[in-house]
């Protein structure tokens, strides 16, 4: 059974979005999301002689299709440039989708009015990285909480003050601190204020990007667990972004792959870690260094050669070719579809298939990615 | 002894701020033999930085200073150097790479004249010579078309690049001490691969030694002969690698070990996390700077300062229940021994 759910036929009818399987509902579905940024025209020179001026453009996000399932948490990994942050941003348009459709309790936010889309936010909600930059410095712990719950009209007066000091609390910080600023708390408590103000709402998807990445190592188990407890109470759905993988497995139900701008994976948490199918995934795994010395000095480390490629020229066909230990001549023409080889673990990568789910071996030396022996 | 490189007995690095004094550094002493990997491990505020810094004098003065201590390098008290006697050591027989390479490389500077200039200096080479030497600088830490990008700037590198050409710079002079401070933290897991691997590789050619300090627990676990943990300016635990990942005796130690995601042992439950937050290091409190945060801590932990107890002559935990919390590792570690052999 192939069913492939990425851009190449999304122009010819909507594509296949993988079962539910587990009788969630959906709660979000994206179809064949594009968001490009147009950096104008060629150089300068091309502009002043009129000479073919090649329109430089970065595809951040290229035909991605996905479905949120109500109450999972999917992650969402990959290196910097992947695009995993526009594509994060574009659900809640934040950053405003060059096409493709996202689909949110029946409704297509990329369609809705600006004002539509204003108060649709209310069931969508961002953590961000950084918790320095994400929070007003002259606003009080209250008033940064209190924002969004005055915009909507939620609460007013002392029924305000009671929803901030009862937010505070459940994500862990004490209403002591109602009226302090944010450089008067450390990292982690500062996360914590971000999360209560997206938690003010009560909304029903948030995304998460790079959450933990900013903060110290034993603050991040505290954030991780605290994300973890609200989501039971509150039936909140996330979308964890990050580049932190031993992160992304230990809070995920199911895991996505990102590479320049497309899924290349998709599969169950324990699948993507256990069974990875794409060369790729494979070395972003293997390139995760273990807290165990004993497995450290044992296992063989697949190393990547060479850097992802501009996302302003990237490679013809499979955008991994260049990197790939396993790349052939065929992989620089197709564009390969993101398919379904295993039940629910979907890979992008024409050397797979569900009959042959394992890629044989090239010869050494054939690969442009391959490491020779040092 | 002649196996031992660098000495550090004592070493005391304050901040005088207007918060009061900051002991980034208090009381820290270890040594480094020739040709091994020291891992030192800590959160923000540990003084992992700053003692490695003072290695390289490069306290900022004020407000820093070095209050005490002896840094003996090869049998030469650092301490006792004049600035000019140390620029002949720094960036020749020891030097240092950062975790972010475009603070420390010229933006104005051709790759190939930052490279030069350091071993016109402190090699002598003559430009000829040292623009050889460049180009087989980048070429052994792995700059594809070495001889075409020797005169890029920068800027026209990426990151992991960068960090190359860095690395380059660092071991340009061939030193014996190479101090990485989170070589690889601004960088993506598979640049990181790269990276871990060229140092290693690097160290195998050369017999130098390393000091490498990082917040991942799992980068110090594959790389480092030994590892510090530093906690409040203090050394927290030193042991060998595998004794300090399998039966580590110090309760901060054994928290950082849990907190770790470990899916084998975390699927379905809630982390293991230490409470609290690190430790505001111009006010810590009188007994245990850890204390406030530990689970074992009991009324003497908050009140006396703790020994620093030597659980075997190259393991030393400070805690005043060492003896103990290396024991109950003991026994966790021969327990999970028994479940790996009858799995059931």
């Amino acid at each position: 059974m192939w069913e492939a759910i990425s851009s190449q036929n999304a122009s010819s009818g909507s594509p296949k979005v993988p079962p539910s399987g587990d009788g969630r509902d959906l709660l979000l579905e994206i179809r064949d999301l594009r968001v490009h940024f147009d950096l104008g025209g060629g150089t300068l020179w091309d502009r002043i002689t009129g000479g073919s001026p090649a329109r430089r453009v970065v595809k951040a996000v290229d035909g991605v299709t996905l479905v949120v399932r109500s109450g999972e948490t999917l992650g969402l990994v990959g290196e910097s440039g992947c695009g995993k942050s526009t594509l994060g941003r574009a659900i809640l348009r934040l950053i405003e989708p060059t096409g493709g459709q996202i689909i949110f309790r029946g409704r297509d936010l990329a369609r809705l009015s600006r004002e539509e889309m204003r108060r649709e936010r209310r069931h969508l909600q961002m953590i961000f990285q950084d918790p320095y930059a994400s929070l007003n410095p002259r606003l009080t712990v209250r008033d940064i909480i209190a924002e969004p719950l005055e915009t909507f009209g939620l609460t007013r007066g002392l029924e305000t003050e009671e929803r901030v000091r009862d937010l505070m609390r459940k994500v862990g910080l004490s209403p002591r601190f109602i009226k302090r600023y944010p450089h008067e708390f450390s990292g982690g408590q500062r996360q914590r204020i971000g999360i209560a103000r997206a938690l003010a709402l009560n909304p029903k998807l948030i995304v998460a990007d790079e959450p933990i990445s900013a903060l110290d190592v034993s603050i991040q188990a505290q954030i991780m667990n605290l994300l973890k407890r609200l989501q039971r109470e509150f039936d909140l759905t996330y979308l964890f972004i990050s580049h932190d993988l031993r992160a992304v497995r230990y809070v995920s139900d199911r895991i996505a792959v990102m590479y320049l701008g497309k899924i290349v994976e998709l599969a169950e948490a324990r699948a993507i870690y256990e069974e990875p199918l794409m060369p790729y995934t494979k070395a972003l795994i293997s390139a995760v260094p273990v807290p165990d010395p004993t497995i450290e000095l044992t296992r063989r480390r697949i190393v990547l050669e060479g850097d992802v490629p501009s996302p302003l020229d990237p490679p013809s066909g499979c955008r991994f070719r260049t990197r790939c230990p396993y790349a052939i001549a065929q992989c620089a023409e197709v564009v390969p579809p993101l398919v379904e080889i295993k039940p629910r673990h979907f890979a992008a990568c024409i050397r797979i298939s569900p009959d042959e789910p394992q890629i044989e071996r090239v010869a050494a030396g054939e690969a442009p990615g391959l490491k020779r022996a040092s | 002894m002649d196996g031992i490189l660098l000495s550090i007995r004592d070493l005391r690095t304050y901040f005088y701020t207007e918060d009061g004094i900051v002991k980034a550094v208090d009381g820290v002493s270890f040594d480094l033999r020739r040709g091994e990997t020291l891992g030192i491990v800590g959160e923000s505020g540990s003084g992992k930085s700053v003692a490695n810094l003072s290695i390289m004098r490069l306290i900022p003065e004020p407000p820093g200073r070095i209050v005490s201590g002896e840094i003996i390098f090869d049998g030469e008290d650092l301490l006792a150097l004049t600035p000019r006697e140390m620029r002949r050591i720094r960036g020749k027989r020891i030097s240092m790479v950062f975790q972010d390479p475009m603070t420390s490389l010229n933006p104005f500077m051709r790759i190939s004249r930052q490279l030069m200039e350091l071993t016109q200096l402190h090699l002598g080479h003559t430009k000829r010579q040292a623009y050889a030497h460049a180009i087989e600088m980048l070429e052994r830490v792995g700059i594809p078309d070495a001889r075409m990008r020797v005169d890029s700037y920068p800027h026209a590198f990426s990151g992991g690049m960068r960090q190359r050409v860095m690395i380059a710079m660092a071991l340009a002079c061939e030193p014996e001490l190479l101090i990485a401070d989170e070589p690889t933290t601004a960088l993506d897991v598979t640049i990181q691969a790269q990276i871990l691997e060229l140092i290693k590789r690097l160290k195998r050619e050369t017999g130098m030694s390393v000091i490498l300090i990082t917040h991942d627990l799992g980068v110090v676990a594959g790389m480092a002969d030994r590892i510090i943990v530093m906690y409040a300016g203090k050394i927290f635990e030193i042991a060998p690698t595998a004794k300090l990942f399998a039966t580590p005796a110090n309760p901060y130690t054994k928290g950082l070990l849990r907190s770790v995601p470990d899916p084998a042992r975390d699927a379905g439950r809630e982390l293991y996390q230490i409470p609290g937050l690190p430790p505001d290091v111009a006010r810590l409190p009188p007994g245990c700077p850890f204390a406030p945060r530990c689970a074992l801590a009991q009324e003497r932990c908050r009140r006396e300062f703790p020994p620093f107890v030597q659980i075997a002559p190259d393991h030393h935990s400070l805690c005043h229940f060492a003896t103990e919390v290396y024991a109950e590792s003991v026994r966790e570690k021969e327990a999970k021994g028994a479940s790996d052999l009858n799995p059931l």
